[in-house]
């Protein structure tokens, strides 16, 4: 599989036809936390998006059916027509459903139902979607709704790996606690920090990566700061791992390279100060 | 100011209080979520006891209380008689559980118990 991965990469990015059949089943991850609002649907976007740049067929489900999310964050809500529902009730085929990303040439998205709800999701159609996706495609990243009934069922059922997705706070790592322990072993399931503000940590403001990882004990994909650029490139529905300037945007590459299974260097806890926080120290301003 | 007179006396960091916090919800979660280990530990717990005096078994409580920064266990086993069934049995020996094939496991919700002491006596 990696070596696969690989040698796409390799080759002219998005040279291949993104429907073109995978010689091996792809990888179906479910990006999940239990708790709402820590950043599932922006580090699916943004791992999409860097999975897409290495040279791998990347497709996005948007789970969260009745509250549809990703295509803002990717900016193609005007190019969505059908929905995830749509397909698995048989009312388009999933080449209509598809929608093809606007900056990744081998990345599409699977859209949410937004006036429907998730107890119309169908679970056994659902595992059916994610296994024909794995046939074509090297990653079918599932964002997960958070909660952990109906919803998060339907969004693990085809998934066969799980990153979880946790801020540095109490609340959060209790859920993700709980999470883990509702995946159980079969998704192996990887941690991602998300929002780490290294300043706060530095005076004790803050959980640090090693608090957060004394209690979860999960493998560490990555940490990612709390940066407000991904406030301005969610306004503009550009994810920010199509950057090149941002230090953030080289943390999304550097977990997509693991995910691969490239031997990056283990992620830094101790990440440079984020703009915000020179600035805050440059005035002497004090962030509670 | 007063964050660095804090500092310099021990005052605890946000962070370790966030720390602390979270240790504490974890043990009341995970055990919230393992009824068939308290059921087994409320068993083993009046065996033990059985084998001194004679006790209500069916009339046990036990229950997990929050205190400030610790998880407390607080069992209330009501006693029968004091007059031993029979001489105690050879310590540390395990005793059969056998005898005890009573209802399955109730699945037991943490619930606040009335204020009592801990292994008191009727």
């Amino acid at each position: 599989m990696h070596q696969h991965l690989l040698r796409q990469a390799q080759d002219d990015k998005g040279q291949e036809s993104v429907a073109a059949p995978a010689a091996k089943l792809g990888r179906a991850i479910v990006v999940t936390s239990g708790k709402g609002g820590v950043g599932k649907t922006t580090t699916t976007a943004n791992l999409g998006t860097a999975l897409a740049a290495r040279g791998a067929r990347v497709a996005l489900i948007d789970a969260d059916v009745g509250l549809r999310n990703l295509d803002i964050v990717l900016g193609l809500e005007s190019r969505v027509k059908y929905h995830v529902l749509d397909v698995l009730e048989d009312k388009v085929s999933l080449d209509e459903a598809l929608v093809p990303d606007k900056h990744s040439p081998t990345l599409v998205l699977l859209a949410a139902a937004q006036s429907r709800e998730k107890d119309e999701v169908d679970t056994e159609k659902m595992r059916a979607l994610v296994q024909g996706l794995r046939e074509r495609y090297d990653y079918v990243l599932i964002d997960c709704p958070a909660g952990i009934e109906l919803g998060f069922k339907n969004a693990v059922v085809g998934a066969d790996e799980a990153i979880v997705v946790c801020t540095p706070e109490v609340s959060a790592v209790r859920d993700v606690d709980r999470v883990v322990g509702l995946l159980g072993n079969r998704f192996k399931p990887q941690l991602i920090i998300n929002r780490l503000r290294p300043q706060l940590v530095k005076k004790g403001k803050m959980l640090s990566v090693e608090d957060v990882n004394a209690i979860l004990r999960l493998p560490l994909l990555g940490v990612i700061a709390d940066e407000p650029e991904i406030i301005i490139t969610t306004n503009k529905g550009e994810p920010l791992a199509l950057r090149h300037d941002s230090e953030t945007a080289s943390a999304y590459h550097a977990i997509a390279a693991r995910i691969a299974g490239e031997d990056v260097p283990a992620p830094s806890p101790e990440l440079k100060e984020s703009f915000i926080d020179k600035l805050g120290s440059l005035f002497g301003g004090k962030r509670a | 100011m007063i964050e660095w007179v804090k500092k310099v006396f021990g005052a605890p960091t946000s962070s370790s209080t966030a720390k602390e916090r979270l240790r504490l919800v974890l043990m009341t979660d995970h055990l919230a979520l393992a009824p068939e280990i308290i059921e087994n530990m409320k068993r083993d717990l009046v065996d033990v006891i059985s084998r001194y005096v004679e006790v209500d078994r069916d009339k046990v409580e036990v229950n997990f209380e929050r205190e400030d920064r610790a998880l407390a266990m607080l069992a209330n086993i009501p006693i029968v008689s004091v007059n031993r069934p029979s001489p105690p049995p050879e310590p540390a020996k395990p005793a059969p559980t056998a005898s005890h094939s009573g209802p399955p496991p109730r699945r037991r919700r943490r619930k606040k118990p009335p204020t009592q002491n801990p292994a008191a006596a009727h």
